[in-house]
C-alpha cells in the first residue's frame, strides 16, 4: 500500500517523455492573407494538389510542405506571380525519428510588394538527401544552402558550388545533425565534476 | 636571380609562383613579382587584416589594381552557438544568441525571445513596460552599433578622427547599458516573457542626459565627414548595388534603403509596439557607400527620437511589471543588485529558504529544468542595425530548443561583396565591405 513502486525514484523526474506533436494539415479558412496566397498559388500553378503535400497554419504562420522535386517550379511561381521576391535563406532541421523524411529544409519567404510572409518546407530521406537548389530563383540563397549542406549534409542539386562554408573543408560529418555529438570534456572544480552538456540530465 | 628574403619567401606551384608575405622588405617582393610574366595576380586578403572588419578572408583576383573576381572566405569565427543552444534550456538560450552579432546583442536577444514567445503563445501577454524597455535598449544598441560601423568604416578608409568621436559616443551608450544590465555587451537582458530586471534608480536621468550629450556630439562626425571632399571621393559611386541586386541577393537594412526602398521592419511589420512611436525611415537613392553612410548618420537621430519617447512612456509606466505574469515562465524573482555585488533578491531567498517549501520546489524546477515550450516552429524577424534578423526556432515540446537558426543579415549581405566590388579598384573593396557592415560573430555564429 505504501512505499515506492517501480524504480523507487522519487526525484519527480522519472524519465517522463513528452511526445512531440506534429501539426497536421490545417482546415480552411486559414485566416488573414493565407487564403489569398493559397488561392493565388492554386490558380497560377495547376499542379498544386500534386506538389503541395500539406498546408499548415500554426501560430499565425503559413507553411507549405512541398515535394522536393517540385520545389523549383513552385519557387518560380511564388517569385514571379505571387511576388515573393525575397527568400530569407534556408535552414535545416533534423528529425531522426521521422523515418524516410529525416531532413527538413525550411525556406522563409518575404514579399515586399504585398508585405506578406510564408514558409516553404521540404523533407527528404537521410539515405537520399537531395533537394533541388533554388539559387537560380533567389541568388541570395547561395550561402544559405552551403551552410545547410555544411551543417546537415543536405545536397542541393544544381547549386553552383556546394562546398562547406563554416566548417573547414576537410571536416568529417555534419555538426547540426542530432546524431552528431556536441562533445566537450568533464570540468572539475573544487572537487565536484560537471559532465559535458551532452551527458547531463535532459528533461525531454 | 633574387636573394632569399626570409620575410617574403616564394615557391613554385602548379598554379604559378606563390609568395608568402609576412612583412619586411617590400621592395624585393615588388621586384620579384614584376619579373614574372603573369598579368593576373591572386591576392589573399585576411583573415587577419586590419581593414576586413574582423576575421573575413577575401581572395582577390587582380589585373593591375582592378579586381576581376572576389571570393569571401568565412567560418573563422564559427563557434557552434546554434548547436550549443540545443543543450541548454530556453532561458539560457539568450546567453548564447547574445554572443552572435556582438555589436547588437540586444537585437539578437529580442529576436530570439519574440520567436520563443510566439511558440509559447504569450506574445500579447508581455507587459507594456517590458516592450518599451526592449525598444529603448534596441535603439540605444542601434546607435552603438552604427557608431562602430561609422568609426571603423572611416578608419579603414584612412580617417582616424571619426573613429575617436564614434567610440566616444558609443561609450555613452555602453555606460547606460552597464547601469541597466550590469554589462556593456552580451548582457542576456531580454528574456522570454519580458526583461531580466527593471531599470535601476536614476536611469531616466542618465538616459536623458546621454541623449542630450549624443545629439550634441553627433555633429562632430557629421561636420567632419559630410561634404568632406576626400570622404566623398572614396565613397560616392563606390560599392554600387541597386534594388534588383538587393532583392535577388536578399539584402536588407541600410544597403537596401540606400536604393531608395523605404523597407524597415519597424515600420512595415511592427513588433514590440514600434507602431506607437514617431520616427522616419531614412533612405538614400545613390545605391553607393556614401548613401549607406548617410543613412546610418541620419538613423542615429531617429533612434534618439525613439529613445526619448521610450523614456516618456517609461516614466508613465513606472512600477509596472517587466515580466510576464505567468509564474510558470517568468523567472522566480526580480533580481536586484545587492550590497555584496551579487544579483540576488534577498526577499526571495528568505521566502524560499525560510517560509515556503512550495516556492523552493518551484524555484528549483524552473531554474534547473526550465519551462516547456509547445511543439512547433516560429520565425520572428526584427530590424537589426544590419537588416532583417530572423530567428527560426523549432520546439519539440521539451525544455530545450530543438533547433535554433538565426538568419543573420551580416551573413546574407556579405554575399553582395563580389557584386559591389568586381570591376572596381582594390582600395574600394574596403569601402564596399565596410558599407555592408558585416559583424563576423554574426556571420559565422
Amino acid at each position: 500500500m505504501f512505499g515506492p513502486k517501480g524504480t523507487g525514484d522519487t526525484s519527480g523526474y522519472g524519465g517522463l517523455v513528452a511526445k512531440a506533436a506534429t501539426a497536421g494539415s490545417s482546415e480552411r479558412p486559414y485566416g488573414g492573407y493565407f487564403d489569398e496566397v493559397t488561392d493565388n498559388l492554386e490558380r497560377a500553378y495547376p499542379e498544386f494538389s500534386d506538389a503541395i503535400e500539406r498546408v499548415v497554419i500554426d501560430r499565425g504562420e503559413l507553411t507549405l510542405h512541398i515535394k522536393a522535386e517540385k520545389l523549383v517550379e513552385v519557387a518560380f511561381v511564388l517569385r514571379d506571380v505571387l511576388k515573393f521576391e525575397m527568400c530569407m535563406g534556408v535552414n535545416g532541421v533534423h528529425y531522426p525519428e521521422q523515418t524516410g523524411r529525416e531532413l527538413h529544409a525550411v525556406y522563409p519567404l518575404l514579399s515586399m510588394t504585398k508585405n506578406q510572409r510564408i514558409r516553404l518546407e521540404v523533407s527528404v530521406a537521410d539515405l537520399h538527401p537531395h533537394i533541388p537548389s533554388v539559387v537560380e530563383v533567389w541568388a541570395g540563397n547561395n550561402w544559405h544552402e552551403r551552410e545547410t549542406f555544411d551543417m546537415f549534409g543536405i545536397i542541393f542539386d544544381g547549386h553552383p558550388g556546394l562546398t562547406r562554408i563554416l566548417m573547414p573543408d576537410d571536416w568529417k560529418g555534419h555538426p547540426q545533425r542530432k546524431d552528431y555529438a556536441l562533445g566537450g570534456i568533464p570540468v572539475e572544480y573544487k572537487g565536484a565534476t560537471t559532465p559535458p552538456p551532452n551527458d547531463r540530465r535532459s528533461y525531454k | 636571380m633574387t636573394t632569399f628574403d626570409p620575410y617574403a619567401p616564394s615557391r613554385e606551384t602548379t598554379e604559378g609562383k606563390v609568395f608568402s608575405v609576412t612583412g619586411g622588405d617590400w621592395d624585393s617582393l615588388v621586384q620579384e613579382i614584376g619579373a614574372t610574366k603573369e598579368e593576373r595576380v591572386v591576392v589573399n586578403m585576411g583573415p587577419q587584416h586590419p581593414s576586413t572588419h574582423g576575421v573575413l578572408r577575401l581572395v582577390l583576383e587582380l589585373e593591375g589594381e582592378t579586381i576581376t573576381e572576389v571570393r569571401c572566405g568565412i567560418g573563422y569565427l564559427h563557434t557552434g552557438i546554434e548547436k550549443n543552444i540545443e543543450f541548454r534550456n530556453w532561458t539560457q538560450g539568450t546567453t548564447f544568441v547574445t554572443r552572435m552579432d556582438y555589436l547588437s546583442p540586444l537585437h539578437n536577444e529580442t529576436a530570439y525571445c519574440l520567436a520563443v514567445e510566439k511558440l509559447l503563445g504569450i506574445t500579447n501577454d508581455v507587459p507594456e513596460r517590458a516592450s518599451v524597455i526592449r525598444v529603448m535598449m534596441m535603439e540605444l544598441n542601434r546607435i552603438s552599433s552604427h557608431m562602430v560601423a561609422l568609426g571603423t568604416g572611416a578608419l579603414e578608409l584612412g580617417a582616424m578622427g571619426p573613429m575617436f568621436f564614434a567610440f566616444r559616443d558609443r561609450e555613452t551608450v555602453l555606460e547606460i547599458f552597464e547601469m541597466i544590465t550590469g554589462l556593456r555587451m552580451n548582457m542576456a537582458y531580454v528574456r522570454p516573457g519580458g526583461v531580466q530586471q527593471d531599470l535601476p534608480d536614476g536611469a531616466y536621468t542618465k538616459i536623458r542626459e546621454g541623449v542630450k550629450l549624443m545629439r550634441k556630439n553627433f555633429k562632430d562626425n557629421a561636420t567632419l565627414l559630410i561634404g568632406n571632399s576626400i570622404w566623398m571621393k572614396r565613397t560616392q559611386g563606390i560599392g554600387y548595388l541597386d534594388l534588383a541586386g538587393c532583392t535577388t541577393l536578399g539584402i536588407t537594412g541600410p544597403v537596401l534603403r540606400s536604393t531608395g526602398m523605404p523597407w524597415d521592419l519597424r515600420k512595415v511589420q511592427p513588433y514590440c509596439g514600434y507602431e506607437n512611436y514617431n520616427f522616419d525611415v531614412v533612405t538614400a537613392d545613390t545605391c553607393d557607400v556614401y548613401g549607406r553612410f548617410l543613412i546610418r548618420m541620419n538613423e542615429l537621430e531617429q533612434s534618439l527620437r525613439i529613445v526619448e519617447q521610450c523614456v516618456d512612456k517609461l516614466e508613465k509606466l513606472h512600477g509596472a511589471p517587466v515580466m510576464v505574469a505567468d509564474k510558470k515562465i517568468a523567472w522566480p524573482a526580480q533580481l536586484a543588485l545587492g550590497g555584496d555585488g551579487l544579483g540576488n533578491s534577498l526577499d526571495h531567498i528568505r521566502e524560499i529558504m525560510g517560509t515556503s517549501m512550495e516556492s523552493l520546489i518551484h524555484h528549483f524546477k524552473l531554474v534547473t529544468e526550465g519551462f516547456r515550450v509547445p511543439a512547433g516552429q516560429a520565425y520572428a524577424a526584427i530590424e537589426s542595425p544590419r537588416g532583417e534578423l530572423g530567428a527560426s526556432i523549432v520546439s519539440d515540446g521539451g525544455t530545450r530548443p530543438y533547433r535554433v537558426h538565426f538568419r543573420e543579415p551580416s551573413f546574407n549581405n556579405l554575399q553582395a561583396t563580389p557584386a559591389m566590388s568586381e570591376g572596381g579598384m582594390v582600395a574600394d573593396i574596403v569601402a564596399a565591405v565596410a558599407s555592408i557592415d558585416p559583424v563576423m560573430g554574426g556571420v559565422d555564429r
